[in-house]
């Protein structure tokens, strides 16, 4: 039952976040949006194998949060410099 | 009725619901950037559908490569060409393209028909070797992970082999497009930096 009133929680946020993605005015929306969106198919698969007994989707559910992050570091990154080839010019910290 | 057949009867509609909705508005919107966006959500959405028809391994490729590797390419198109898209020129086009699109659909969709039904336990997938896997595996190679003992014991030498490609791969990419990044300028040096 716990598991049942989750996943209806994470399923209505979900859809908060798509309306938001589809309509959202500007780009910070949506990057918001899809990190948010990621976080949240973390917890349905974390809810899901819970839900199905078997827990060990939870380190899965783990390795898609780590995954989730490059995609908004790479979008992040286009909306500062607005290019991916950014060079360090010979700054020792290079783009970091 | 059990609750956990119905919950998980609730992700399964939910996930594609999403997917539905997300293909029709990356279809829809003109602005690429929220295309590339919402095709990163459409993967997250995918691989958690793979995952919850068991085919996990599928399910991290896919999350991976679509929602990971395929944003980051999409975006720097998108740094290099226009993050709008250009209105069809002509409606003939877009008829024609209907036309095919509708007519691959119902190949695709025929194609499918002949396929045995999600978890059909008469399926020859299931007669095959499968059950030589699934008894013998444990003996024979002793790592308690069917797919891994598949993957890197039955099949050891396939899966060498495509690691090759994928490490050539790597390298020929590094060799043509990596090298200028990490030239760095020695008479710059004036100690410190203030980034």
């Amino acid at each position: 039952m716990m598991f049942a009133a989750a996943a209806a929680g994470v399923i209505i946020t979900m859809v908060m976040v798509l309306f938001r993605s589809l309509v959202g005015p500007n780009i910070y929306n949506r990057i918001l949006a899809v990190n948010a969106f990621g976080t949240l198919s973390v917890m349905l698969i974390a809810i899901y194998g819970f839900v199905d007994g078997r827990p060990e989707f939870l380190d899965l559910a783990i390795v898609y949060a780590l995954i989730n992050f490059i995609g908004t570091i790479a979008v992040t990154k286009y909306v500062t410099f607005s290019d991916m080839g950014h060079g360090d010019d010979g700054d020792p910290m290079g783009d970091i | 009725m059990n609750i956990e057949i119905v919950t998980s009867d609730l992700l399964n509609i939910a996930t594609l619901i999403f997917l539905a909705v997300i293909g029709i508005a990356i279809a829809r919107i003109r602005n690429l950037f929220a295309v590339v966006m919402l095709s990163g959500i459409y993967s997250l959405m995918g691989a958690s559908l793979y995952v919850i028809l068991d085919a996990v391994d599928v399910a991290f490729t896919e999350a991976a490569v679509g929602a990971g590797a395929s944003t980051v390419l999409m975006i720097g198109t998108l740094a290099l060409t226009s993050s709008r898209e250009k209105a069809a020129t002509s409606p003939a086009n877009a008829i024609k393209g209907l036309i095919i699109c509708t007519l691959l659909g119902a190949a695709l969709i025929y194609g499918s028909l002949d396929m045995p039904l999600y978890g059909d336990p008469s399926a020859p997938i299931h007669h095959h070797i499968v059950p030589r896997y699934l008894n013998d595996s444990m003996a024979e190679i002793a790592v308690p992970n069917v797919v891994t003992s598949v993957l890197a014991g039955y099949r050891g030498f396939d899966t060498m082999g495509e690691t090759f490609v994928i490490f050539t791969a790597a390298i020929g990419v590094i060799t043509l497009i990596g090298r200028k990044r990490r030239r760095r300028k020695t008479s710059k040096d004036d100690g410190g930096h203030d980034s």
